[in-house]
C-alpha cells in the first residue's frame, strides 16, 4: 500500500436479496466469482435465481443463467410458485439461459485431450446477447459425472471464472456439499474457483429445519461473520434475518400512552412511553391476558389501531374473556381498530413466524402490538434462535415506533424467574411482574414495576385484585418480605396487627 | 452413399483443434471412406450452433447418423475408442447387404 494507492475495498454489487446485503456489507464482490455451497435442499438455486431476478427487477441488470443439473424448463416451473416469471424475462431478452445439463441417456466417450472452451463460448455468447451483468452457474458439481476427468474440469472452471472476470460480470456459482460441516465442496473446486465463499446450511434442530447463511470469506472485502438465519417462502423468496447487523438507532419518544390500568400508569409516572416494549411476566392465572385486554382497550379508546398475536388462546376465547371484562373485541375488529391473529407457535419455525409477524405489522400498520405469550414461542425453539427471534422482533417493533406488550409465563407459581426473562429482560424497556403471594393461607396477588427506562417509577409491591371490571391495584404489601423469592416472611409488627384482628381486645404481650 | 453424418466442434485454430481435424480425417479416409459427411464448426464463430447441440467440451465429435446420436469428446487420438464410438461395424453390415 503506497501513498499513490490508498487501501481501498473491492466494490460490491448489491444482490437485492433481503438482508443479505446487510450481512455482506453491501453485496458480493463486483466483477468476481462467488461460490455458494450447501447441502441438498439448502436453498442454493432459489437464492441464486433471486440474485438474478433482483438484478433485472431492481437494478436493471440483465442476467445469464447456466444450469448443469436441472433442465431449464423444470427450473422455471419450480420457481413459478414464488411468482417469478423467468420465461417472461427470457422472452423479453432480460435473462438468457445456457443449458449445460446432460442429455438423458447420452454417454460421452473421451478420446484424447479436451477443454471446456465450448461452454465458455456459449456463456460469453449468452452474456453478449442480453448484455448481462450477472451470471449464475447452478450446480457445477453435475459436470463431474458428465465428463470423466475431474482435473480437467477443475482447470477449466478456473479458466471460465477468469473469462467471466474479463467480461466484468459478477458470478454466483452454486455447488452441492455432502455435509453441513467440513470441507466446502466435494470436488475440490473451491481451491480453484472461489476467492469468495458463502455457505448455506439446513440443519435439523428440535425437529425443525433451520436455514442459515454464512459468509466464509470475501477476498479483499469485509463482511459480517457467523451464521444468519433465513427463510424461503412463496411471497418474498429468500429473506435473511441479519441479527447482529440490526442497528440500535431507534428514536425515542416522550409521548406516553396508557397501559389500560390507571393505577399502573400512576405507578409509572403517567403511563408507558409510546415506542417502548413492555414485558408482563407472571405465572399462569395471574392476569397477563387481562392486562393485554386492558392494554388493547386503552388503544381502542384512544382511537389507535392494535394488533394482537395470540399464541395460546383462540379468537373466541379471547373475545369472550375480554367481553367479561367489558372490552368488545368484535366491534373493535369490525371498526378496523383491532386485528387478532391466532397462530400456534408449532405451525412453523421461528424465522417464518418473524417474517409473518413483520408482514402483519406492515399490512395492518398498528400503533400498538401485543404478543400473548412470548414464552409460547420458546417452546418450539432452541435458546439461541429464540433469543434471535426476540431481538429481531423487538427491533422491528421499535423501528416502527409502536408500543409493544409481551407477556411471559413463568414456570413457578410464586416468585422465581424463567429463562425467557433473561432473554427478554435486557431488551424490554418496562417490566411488570405479576406474582402470587401466599399470605396466611390465602393466595393473593402482587405486582411491581421492576424496571422502567427513562422515568422514575413506584418501587412498591402492590396487591391487586381482579373482578368483572378488570384489574384493580391496591395498597403496597406492608410487613411482608421475600415475595419475589416465593417464600414471604412477616415482620413482628405485622403479626401483632394480624393477631389483633383475630382476638378482641388486643392481648398485651 | 452417406451413412455417417458427423459434426466436429472445435474452438479456433488451436493445435488441439488441428489435431482433432487431422485425426478425424485419417480415421474417415481409412475406415469409412466414401460413406461420410463432416461439418467442422468453430464454436467461437457459431456459438448458437454449440448451444443447439449442447456442446460443453471441445473438440467434440457428434455422430448424428447412424442413430443413436453420440458425442465423442477429445482430440480423437485414441483411435480404438473413436471407432467404437462411431460404431463402424454398421458400415460392414451395410456393405454386405
Amino acid at each position: 500500500m503506497t501513498a499513490q494507492h490508498p487501501p481501498m475495498e473491492l466494490s460490491k454489487l448489491p444482490t437485492g436479496i433481503v438482508g443479505f446485503d446487510q450481512i455482506a456489507n453491501g453485496g458480493i464482490p463486483k466483477g468476481r466469482s462467488t461460490l455458494m455451497a450447501g447441502t441438498a435442499g439448502s436453498g442454493k438455486t432459489v437464492m441464486a435465481l433471486q440474485f438474478l431476478l433482483a438484478g433485472v427487477r431492481e437494478f436493471g441488470e440483465n442476467g445469464v443463467f447456466v444450469t448443469f443439473e436441472e433442465a431449464p424448463a423444470d427450473l422455471m416451473q419450480n420457481v413459478r410458485s414464488f411468482g417469478w416469471d423467468l420465461e417472461g424475462l427470457v422472452t423479453t431478452q432480460q435473462i438468457a439461459v445456457v443449458d449445460a445439463t446432460p442429455e438423458p441417456g447420452e454417454e460421452t466417450v473421451a478420446t484424447g485431450a479436451y477443454d471446456l472452451s465450448a461452454l465458455l463460448a456459449r456463456i460469453e455468447n449468452a452474456i453478449r446477447s442480453v448484455n448481462a451483468k450477472r451470471v449464475i452457474l447452478d450446480a457445477i458439481g453435475a459436470l463431474f459425472p458428465q465428463l470423466t476427468d475431474a482435473n480437467v474440469i477443475r482447470r477449466e472452471l478456473h479458466r471460465i471464472a477468469a473469462g467471466l472476470r474479463l467480461l466484468g460480470v459478477t458470478t454466483l456459482v452454486t455447488m452441492e456439499r455432502t455435509e453441513e460441516d467440513g470441507g466446502v465442496g466435494r470436488w475440490g473446486v473451491e481451491e480453484f474457483v472461489a476467492d469468495n465463499v458463502i455457505l448455506l446450511r439446513n440443519r435439523l434442530e428440535h425437529e425443525k429445519r433451520r436455514r442459515t447463511v454464512e459468509i466464509l470469506k470475501f477476498r479483499g472485502a469485509t463482511h459480517h461473520k457467523g451464521e444468519y438465519p433465513f427463510t424461503i417462502d412463496s411471497e418474498d423468496g429468500v429473506t435473511i434475518i441479519p441479527l447482529s447487523a440490526i442497528e440500535l438507532k431507534q428514536h425515542s419518544s416522550n409521548v406516553r400512552v396508557s397501559s389500560g390500568v390507571p393505577e399502573i400508569d400512576a405507578m409509572c409516572s403517567g403511563g408507558m412511553y409510546r415506542d417502548s416494549i413492555i414485558l408482563v411476566s407472571g405465572a399462569t392465572g395471574t392476569g397477563k391476558t387481562l392486562m393485554v385486554s386492558q392494554y388493547i382497550k386503552a388503544a381502542i379508546e384512544a382511537g389507535e389501531r392494535a394488533l394482537l398475536f395470540a399464541a395460546e388462546e383462540s379468537r373466541e376465547q379471547l373475545t369472550r374473556n375480554a367481553a367479561n371484562w367489558g372490552v368488545d373485541f368484535e366491534k373493535a375488529e369490525q371498526d378496523g381498530l383491532l386485528h387478532i391473529i391466532c397462530r400456534y407457535p408449532e405451525v412453523m419455525g421461528l424465522e417464518d413466524h418473524l417474517l409473518q409477524i413483520k408482514r402483519d405489522l406492515r399490512d395492518f400498520k398498528p400503533q400498538r402490538v401485543a404478543i400473548d405469550s412470548m414464552s409460547a414461542f420458546e417452546r418450539v425453539s432452541t435458546p439461541k434462535s429464540f433469543r434471535e427471534f426476540v431481538i429481531a422482533l423487538t427491533s422491528t417493533i421499535k423501528h416502527l415506533e409502536v408500543t409493544g406488550l409481551f407477556t411471559n409465563t413463568t414456570s413457578m407459581l410464586a416468585g422465581g424467574e424463567s429463562i425467557t426473562e433473561t432473554h427478554i429482560s435486557t431488551i424490554t424497556d418496562t417490566i411488570i411482574l405479576l406474582r402470587y403471594v401466599e399470605l396466611q393461607g390465602q393466595m393473593r396477588r402482587g405486582l411491581t414495576v421492576l424496571k422502567m427506562r427513562g422515568t422514575p417509577h413506584d418501587k412498591n409491591i402492590r396487591e391487586y385484585m381482579i373482578d368483572n371490571k378488570g384489574m384493580h391495584v391496591l395498597a403496597p404489601f406492608r410487613g411482608v418480605h421475600g415475595i419475589l423469592s416465593g417464600a414471604p416472611t412477616y415482620t413482628f409488627d405485622e403479626e401483632r396487627v394480624r393477631l389483633g384482628g383475630l382476638f378482641n381486645p388486643i392481648p398485651e404481650i | 452413399m452417406t451413412i455417417f453424418k458427423l459434426r466436429l466442434f472445435i474452438t479456433g485454430r488451436t493445435p488441439q483443434s488441428q489435431r482433432a481435424i487431422n485425426n478425424l480425417r485419417s480415421i474417415c479416409e481409412t475406415e469409412i471412406q466414401g460413406a461420410y459427411e463432416v461439418e467442422v464448426i468453430d464454436v467461437l464463430e457459431h456459438p448458437a450452433l454449440a448451444e443447439r447441440d449442447k456442446i460443453l467440451a471441445t473438440p467434440t465429435l457428434v455422430k448424428r447418423l447412424p442413430e443413436p446420436i453420440r458425442k465423442i469428446i477429445g482430440d480423437l487420438s485414441d483411435r480404438e475408442k473413436v471407432l467404437l464410438g462411431l460404431n463402424v461395424e454398421v458400415l460392414a453390415k451395410e456393405t454386405r447387404a
